[in-house]
């Protein structure tokens, strides 16, 4: 088993290694067929450790009992950091938490790194596109792997590192490195807040490794930490900070403003980076960090209504974006939301549920909307678009089914419904479990935000696949069904997207002990919370449901029955149009606040500081005075006899001058 | 007085000189009494000579007092002289080629050099006053002549003018300073005058003639204020001459301040510190500024090696055994340096003469890539950069300023070898950055050795010659003390 854990990890370095060095010697087609087997081959491997989990059996008594707190397995690779009390090993940690995640992100980098075989068919530089994408998943399984939170940051930066260089991947377009160092920019707002948390971990705990921090939670309970201006519950501000890290990751309200942009990438790296894997890594780390997140009731409740916010926020932008990469974009940031309120509302597993089909069927619809954009030459604006349905309809009806599961199709209280439907009920369930304000404001943002999703999912099927064509005649000629090599990957994310749901409603959402004996340990399985929120009413199972059904008839009736109703709708509410549309002003508001004064302290340290005061002061002035000196100590060199002589009896007498005054006689 | 020659073995210490002076005397017969174009023979025995002096010196180490106490023989001496003896037989080499153009195609030449020399080992084994004053006229002499030897050259007849007046001006400092001393402590030789001294009988009339007596060897070293001639000297006497000034002469002098200080004025250490310390930041400081200004290549490296007296002149104001040790290895690297540069400017000879501006070298590295490296790797040591030798050479004296606790001296002279750095490295930029002007002729071969065998010793400094060098110049400081 050993050496499964780490071909896992391992096979997608090798693969990035083989197609980074020798991709341009060994050719796109070769670098391609190795990354993608390797990729296959780990998504086999990562199968096969996670399928012996869900059939493990029941223990009975004692066993069951000890079954609960098993020890995750470790392999431990090397010690890494050992300096003083600081002693870090390089481990690979594999427990249900961690299996999840294997298979979410081999399966659908599996399934992106195919896909792209097709997609970036004629990009020159596919070889360095695979190596970024095999990179990427390493980074990514280094995260999830880790043992402890040095080796998840590192997996963290990696990922990081992976995105920018992804997003930038068409470099010559302007555009896209903005996005790119955008990205960047505000991760690294995140990945501060971050490195404090891990600092403060080792301050308060001493250790870095999880099961220590986690054995010593109980004790630390009320220890108080001063930090900047004030006296801090410890436990409180540790989770505070590394919660900041995971806003950042996973785009969240405040710091979600890279995401959209981060569009500018290749579709499959939206799919597999912003969508599925890389984003979710902060909803990871909170669920793995879940003991310390229990201890603190004040961030638990901060990320429920982070969450929430991010949710209906989101869902509201969404609703009036134009590029079709941009609405599942602002889709997935408000899907995050969703996650973090089941973690604020301490339902840790279904928070991963929804990660776990969300990665199906947003993967889905990114790559379909890839398979649109393929099929209309690049372009992205829905506008442009319509009538499509006829063109492509094996790629439409793809995105119907990842539209069905998205919006979350389904008949409560009965196993018939798309993967969406069970994890997205268990979250708004789990929202009304919190009960009093803070679970009201969680229920009724995810509420209005599920009808949100409905209509801006609708529309974008619409829009896209219904009515009179309004692309440039040409190009819709030429639209054409993608090959094989990209429908197949649908294809399987097709089957997650429908099966996901009612196979493992179970494990992630059925009952406390089936839950627990699933997850054995890893994350915190608050009985009391999943019991609330089992007892919600029966109107509030159908909540989100009859939300989804009133977005879905709003849309159509705005957008196949009476097609000018949205213009009139726009031109009446002009200022809340123009405010969604501008994304809440988000960028504005930065732009503002923190870039331009940015700039212009930038600017006044080199114009001012660098410019004036060090060079042209300091550097050259001292340059000036040198010369100075130069020019009259040259001139005392007259070339006159006399005046030589002279220098040499003014040179002894100030000597003797000198040897009296200073040496004196003793 | 009675000698204190029992027998002939007692000359043994004294060998080496006595082996130069016949010979010196013998050439001069050769050069007289043989036909023809005598100067290229009469050169290539002189160097001869003077090389297997050398050899006789450092095969056959004999220590020892002699003539009344005098005359002293020991490893200081041997030291010295070796690099003395280097420094001429070089000089000599370097002339060779250019002899014609230099108007020093004439035996008198070779002659001069190694009376000079003569003179120069007398000085460094003065063990009195009055052979102190011996040894350093009759190097005096033999280079007041050398200077002006291109008796058709105006400049360099002014130059010579110049340095005999200028040199006769000091030497009566000298002995005004020596005759002070005498009339104060009664005793002429070295070792009793320390005697004096310690006995605490001390007056302000000796300080009096202990300023003048280092004024009067300070101008033979050419440290700042007694400095002035040295760039006029340097620029109007032909360049083989120049390289000779700048060589032998500068080690005999600092050698013979450095065995007065230590040995006859140790017990008044404060005092002749203090002028020491005068003239090392006084030197450091006006030369890093002054040759900024210069473009005439021969007068920026007079002013180079004003600097470089003034930073070796950094480790003698600690008045230690590591200080000594440490201008040791200084002046023995500062010939390297010195000798290797003047073999770069010999070897850049153009139709009508030879590269005596800086603009000259422009693009040296296009037309001459050897002798560009050789004098980029010349510029980065004389700057003093690691792993140079020149790093080594300022690394101990600055070392031994600051366990003598002179901190404010060892910051001046590290700030002032940063404003050195200026000149040095525009000498670089101009050969590398600039576009070339002028053709140069193929180099001899004696000069692309000598050029060759320097850069190749200060770039592997560490790794060779930089342990034996040093346990050596370690050993000769030790009989000092």
């Amino acid at each position: 088993m050993t050496l499964t854990y780490q071909a896992i990890v391992f096979l997608p370095l090798i693969g990035f290694v083989i197609a980074g060095l020798a991709g341009h010697r060994i050719g796109h087609r070769n670098a391609e067929i190795i990354t993608s087997g390797l990729l296959i081959i780990s998504a086999m491997l990562a199968w096969l450790v996670f399928l012996p989990m869900l059939f493990a059996a029941p223990a009975e008594g004692a066993a069951g009992e000890a079954a609960l707190h098993a020890e995750a397995v470790k392999v431990e690779l090397f010690r890494w950091i050992s300096s003083g009390e600081i002693d870090i090993g390089w481990v690979i940690r594999v427990d249900t938490l961690t299996a999840v995640m294997l298979v979410v992100v081999t399966t659908i980098s599996a399934v992106v790194h195919v896909y792209s075989i097709g997609y970036m068919h004629d990009d020159p530089g596919r070889w360095r596109f695979f190596a970024f994408l095999s990179f990427f998943t390493f980074a990514m399984l280094m995260l999830v792997t880790a043992d402890n939170l040095v080796q998840m940051f590192f997996g963290w930066e990696g990922v990081g590192l992976a995105s920018y260089l992804l997003i930038g991947f068409w470099y010559h377009k302007p555009s896209a490195n903005a996005a790119a160092m955008k990205a960047f920019v505000v991760n690294r707002i995140g990945d501060f807040g971050f490195s404090l948390g891990i600092f403060g971990t080792f301050f308060l705990f001493g250790a870095l490794d999880f099961d220590t921090i986690f054995h010593a939670v109980p004790g630390m309970e009320g220890t108080v930490l001063h930090f900047l201006w004030g006296d801090w519950d410890a436990l409180t501000l540790i989770a505070l900070l590394l919660f900041v890290g995971a806003m950042g990751k996973s785009a969240q309200f405040l710091l979600h403003t890279w995401l959209p942009d981060a569009m500018e990438g290749p579709t499959p790296v939206s799919a597999l980076i912003h969508a599925a894997t890389m984003v979710t890594a902060g909803v990871f780390m909170v669920a793995r960090m879940s003991p310390l997140f229990e201890a603190s009731p004040v961030a638990m409740t901060v990320v429920l209504y982070i969450g929430a916010i991010t949710a209906f926020f989101a869902a509201t932008v969404g609703l009036v974006q134009n590029d079709i990469k941009r609405v599942i974009a602002y889709s997935t940031c408000s899907q995050l939301g969703y996650m973090f309120v089941a973690l604020g509302a301490g339902v840790y597993s279904a928070g991963i549920f929804h990660l776990f089909t969300h990665a199906f069927f947003k993967a889905l619809l990114f790559l379909g909307a890839g398979a649109v954009i393929h099929a209309m030459h690049h372009e992205q604006d829905m506008r442009r678009m319509g009538g499509l349905r006829k063109k492509i309809p094996v790629t439409y009806g793809l995105m119907i089914i990842g539209t069905l599961a998205l919006t979350g199709v389904g008949i409560p209280g009965t196993p018939f419904g798309f993967a969406g439907f069970f994890s997205k009920d268990a979250i708004v369930e789990a929202a009304y479990g919190v009960g009093g304000t803070n679970g009201a404001f969680a229920f009724w943002s995810l509420v209005i935000a599920a009808l949100f999703t409905s209509f801006y999912s609708w529309r974008l099927l619409h829009m896209t696949f219904h009515g009179p064509t309004r692309a440039d005649a040409q190009i819709f000629e030429h639209a054409h069904e993608s090959p094989n090599v990209m429908l197949w990957p649908l294809y399987v994310l097709a089957a997650g997207a429908v099966l996901a749901g009612v196979v493992f409603n179970d494990f992630f959402f059925g009952h406390a002990e089936h839950i627990m004996h699933f997850f054995a340990g890893s994350v915190v399985v608050d009985e009391a919370a999943l019991d609330a929120a089992h007892a919600a009413p029966l109107w509030v199972k159908w909540a989100p449901t009859m939300a989804m059904l009133i977005g879905f008839v709003v849309a159509f009736q705005m957008y196949v029955r009476d097609r000018e109703l949205p213009a009139r709708l726009a031109n009446a509410n002009r200022g809340l149009y123009q405010f969604l549309l501008n994304k809440w002003y988000f960028d504005e508001l930065y732009d503002f606040l923190f870039i331009r004064p940015t700039l212009w302290i930038g600017r006044a340290l080199w114009r001012g500081f660098d410019d004036w005061f060090v060079d042209k002061t300091i550097v050259e002035g001292l340059g000036d005075r040198v010369r100075d000196v130069t020019q009259r100590v040259v001139r005392l060199q007259s070339g006159y006899l006399y005046h030589y002589a002279f220098a040499m009896l003014i040179g002894v007498a100030a000597l003797v001058t000198w040897a009296i005054a200073a040496g004196g006689l003793n | 007085m009675t000698s204190d020659l029992m027998s002939l073995d007692a000359l043994l210490p004294v060998l080496p000189e006595i082996a130069l002076a016949l010979g010196a005397l013998a050439l001069l017969m050769a050069g007289v009494f043989l036909k023809g174009e005598t100067h290229a023979s009469v050169s290539g025995i002189a160097i001869g000579l003077l090389v297997a002096v050398g050899v006789l010196a450092l095969l056959y180490p004999i220590d020892g007092v002699l003539f009344n106490g005098v005359f002293v023989a020991d490893g200081f001496g041997r030291y010295m002289k070796t690099l003395i003896l280097i420094g001429s037989a070089l000089a000599l080499v370097l002339s060779l080629s250019s002899a014609g153009e230099n108007g020093l195609a004439k035996f008198e030449y070779s002659v001069l050099v190694v009376l000079a020399t003569l003179g120069m080992m007398i000085m460094v084994s003065a063990n009195d006053l009055m052979s102190l004053y011996i040894g350093l006229e009759l190097q005096s002499l033999a280079l007041y002549v050398v200077a002006a030897i291109k008796r058709e050259s105006t400049r360099a007849s002014e130059a010579g003018l110049k340095y005999f007046v200028l040199g006769a001006l000091s030497s009566g400092m000298l002995l005004y300073g020596a005759s002070l001393i005498y009339g104060f402590t009664g005793q002429t030789q070295i070792d009793e005058i320390a005697k004096v001294l310690s006995l605490g009988d001390r007056s302000l009339g000796l300080t009096v003639g202990l300023v003048f007596l280092l004024a009067g060897l300070a101008f033979k070293i050419s440290a700042v204020p007694f400095h002035m001639w040295t760039p006029d000297v340097y620029e109007g006497a032909p360049t083989p001459v120049t390289a000779f000034f700048a060589s032998a002469p500068k080690v005999a002098a600092m050698a013979l301040l450095i065995r007065v200080v230590m040995d006859s004025f140790e017990p008044i250490a404060l005092q002749w510190q203090q002028i020491v310390i005068f003239l090392s930041v006084a030197s450091m400081v006006l030369a890093a500024f002054a040759a900024i200004g210069q473009k005439n290549l021969k007068r920026l490296i007079a002013y180079s090696s004003i600097g470089h007296v003034g930073f070796a002149l950094v480790g003698l104001s600690a008045g230690s055994q590591g200080g000594v040790d440490g201008v040791a290895i200084y002046m023995a690297i500062y010939l390297t340096m010195t000798l290797a540069l003047f073999a770069c400017l010999l070897a850049l000879r153009t139709e009508d003469g030879f590269a005596e501006q800086i603009s000259d070298l422009s693009g040296l590295a296009q037309t001459k890539p050897f002798i560009a490296a050789t004098m980029a790797i010349l510029m980065f040591s004389l700057i003093g950069v690691p792993p140079l030798a020149g790093f080594f050479a300022k690394w101990y004296v600055f070392l031994a300023a600051v366990e003598a606790e002179l901190f404010v001296l060892a910051v001046i002279g590290v700030l002032a070898s940063a404003v050195s750095a200026f000149y040095y490295l525009r000498i670089v930029k101009v050969m590398y950055f600039d576009e070339p002007v002028l053709q140069f002729a193929a180099a001899p071969a004696e000069l692309r050795v000598v050029m060759g065998a320097g850069a190749f010793l200060l770039v592997t400094y560490f790794f060779t010659v930089g342990a034996p060098l040093g346990a050596w110049a370690h050993n000769a400081a030790g009989s000092l003390f």
